[in-house]
């Protein structure tokens, strides 16, 4: 089962909770791989330690001239929608940044004039710690393929036991490239206004991509009630809250997991895990309902 | 005579040009505090314009309770559509796509369709399939994907955007936001672009800091904090951005503060100053106002000074 952590609204506490679940549920002997996918700013691996044992580039594909093939056509920068192939004076300039690895000036190339080699956009490490296997990448500074190193974090994971993924702030493409074939996703949230806005559109994303959620709530004393009424009316299960306890922004400050420096904290998260996995339950078992009426 | 004037105008358009600063606070780390240091510096700040660019979280609205003057669409690209009707199911389309947005739908009946069905949300507008369609049954329009405001505030104007449900492309859209905003400075003869940028280093955040005057850098004093802030750094010296840096809730865990801002000063970026915690920056924020008017107090004080740093740093 792979449940991906979300939220609009950067800094309410997906990390915290990410780290904490997959070290909790390895503490009671399941097999647990917690996957980084915030390659811009990854996290996790401050509070977990993990010792590093392998460490290897995030590619794209990008096309690479073969000059003596070349005939100077202008064809490959006709074909590229982003800009990143400009055919002057008969020679090809290719803007490695602004290609997508859609692969057109490959196939429409009447020469064959074309090589796609791996360009490194990033780092995928991998190792151990408490328990869980772990994998995050870094984005190389300066470069815009978040998704396409996201997409190297997730295949490097395999398909057994519990994925939790930590996924990026906000609803565009990095979040949709993390969380897009999760089986369920908690959207964590704050109560303040901020914290509202963000996680309205963060359950619009969720709900455009179909798949099943709930909301944690973290700082849950903090601010006014409006988060909590807004998932009523729209009966949306609130499976996690955390209070705003100066002991955990202190552990957290220091990069101490909450389980550590605040262990009655680890029935918290226990308890909510049990809540997905019957919620996550429920919800497969009406779409088993539903086909099977339609059938019938 | 006509030729003086122009000269005339050039020069007066020159110098417009000269003195308006534009200043970008980004965080790397989410969740520092931006959006609301943002809009204090909307209150203490003299002529500017504002400009949310974290197009995919948007929040300054929130607190500067803007009114939508100018209403436009944002079309960030185009996306491929089959048309059903002309298809015939070649699978040429799915042999080509490299990011697997082509696939035959499972019908509500649990039987699939006969057609292949583009999915927008993972289409990237790369036109492959299109090109390679035998009967031409792929269209490739403009789509709408968000849409972009210039609104008054009690502040100043405001620019700002929200993007559609699961949509990319906000780096254009964030590009699309600061250009508008400089038209409104020059046009008013405004000192100040503000930006409110968005976390991370990646497409939005480039788009937002190309070209500025300034950057500051919001973090907070946490080893996460830490570590997103020397990411961040690393960006603005690839972009030769002048940074300064300010620790919000730096009472939260002063040895670390400490650390952040010496650190900070070895990559040449200067503490612009810390911000006290205090609740008063949730209750303005629940208030729908920004802190400095919401309280007289102290954190009221640090951030007037990070603001009189971020002038000094301007020159």
């Amino acid at each position: 089962m792979k449940v991906a952590i979300a939220s609009g609204k950067g800094g309410t506490g997906k990390t915290t909770i990410a780290t904490n679940l997959a070290v909790t549920l390895a503490g009671k002997g399941k097999t647990v791989q917690l996957l980084d996918c915030d390659v811009e700013e990854p996290n996790c691996h401050i509070f977990l330690k993990p010792e590093i044992e392998s460490r290897i580039p995030a590619t794209v594909l990008m096309p690479e001239v073969i000059e003596e093939k070349c005939t100077g056509c202008g064809i490959c920068g006709d074909v590229c929608e982003f800009s990143a192939i400009a055919v002057v004076k008969g020679k090809v300039l290719i803007f490695p940044e602004l290609c997508h690895g859609c692969g057109a000036c490959t196939l429409f190339c009447p020469e064959d004039a074309f090589l796609e080699v791996p360009r490194e956009v990033g780092i995928i490490e991998e190792g151990k710690a408490g328990g869980v296997r772990f994998i995050h990448g870094l984005l190389n500074i300066g470069e815009l393929m978040s998704p396409a190193v996201i997409h190297s974090v997730k295949k490097a994971a395999d398909e057994t036991g519990i994925v939790i993924l930590d996924s990026p702030p906000g609803t565009s493409c990095p979040v949709i490239a993390a969380v897009k074939d999760a089986d369920y996703i908690l959207l964590v949230t704050e109560p303040t206004p901020f914290g509202l806005n963000d996680l309205e559109l963060a359950v619009g994303m969720v709900r455009t991509l179909d798949i099943p959620f709930a909301v944690a709530i973290n700082r849950s004393d903090v601010g006014n009630e409006d988060v909590k009424e807004y998932c009523k009316r729209e009966k949306i299960e609130i499976v996690l809250e955390i209070p705003n306890d100066r002991r955990i922004a202190e552990a957290y400050s220091r990069g101490e997991m909450v389980i550590h420096a605040l262990p009655e904290y680890q029935k918290t998260f226990e308890t909510c895990w049990t809540k997905i996995t019957d919620l996550h339950g429920n919800t497969l078992q009406a779409g088993q309902q539903g086909k099977t009426a339609t059938e019938s | 005579m006509g030729i003086r004037c122009k000269q005339d105008n050039k020069e007066k358009q020159q110098r417009k040009v000269n003195i308006m600063k534009e200043i970008v606070v980004i965080s790397g780390k989410g969740g520092t505090g931006k959006t609301s240091i943002v809009a204090a510096f909307a209150a203490l700040a003299g002529k500017k314009v504002l400009a949310d660019c974290d197009v995919d979280a948007a929040d300054l609205h929130l607190v500067l309770n803007p009114k939508i003057e100018r209403r436009e669409d944002f079309s960030g690209g185009k996306k491929a559509k089959i048309r059903e009707d002309e298809c015939i199911a070649c699978d040429r389309c799915i042999e080509e796509c490299r990011f697997d947005a082509i696939q035959y739908p499972v019908l509500g009946n649990g039987k699939t369709a006969d057609t292949p069905y583009i999915d927008p949300i993972f289409c990237e507008g790369c036109a492959v399939c299109v090109r390679v369609c035998p009967v031409e049954a792929i269209s490739f329009e403009p789509v709408v994907n968000g849409e972009w405001y210039t609104s008054s505030t009690n502040y100043g104007p405001m620019v700002h955007a929200r993007l559609g449900m699961a949509e990319g492309n906000s780096g254009k859209l964030v590009t699309q936001i600061r250009r508008e905003a400089r038209e409104i400075a020059e046009r008013d003869g405004l000192d100040y672009i503000i930006v409110d940028g968005s976390p991370g280093i990646g497409c939005p955040v480039i788009s937002s800091i190309t070209g500025a005057d300034l950057v500051l850098v919001i973090t907070e004093p946490t080893l996460s904090g830490r570590h997103d802030l020397l990411r961040v750094a690393q960006l603005t010296a690839h972009f030769r951005i002048p940074t300064i840096v300010c620790v919000n809730k730096w009472d939260l865990n002063p040895d670390i503060t400490e650390q952040i801002e010496g650190e900070a000063q070895e990559h040449g970026i200067k503490a612009a100053g810390r911000i006290r915690y205090d609740s008063a920056i949730t209750e303005a924020q629940i208030m729908k106002t920004s802190v400095v008017e919401y309280t007289g107090g102290a954190v009221s004080g640090d951030i007037t000074a990070v603001w009189q740093n971020v002038l000094y740093a301007l020159g």
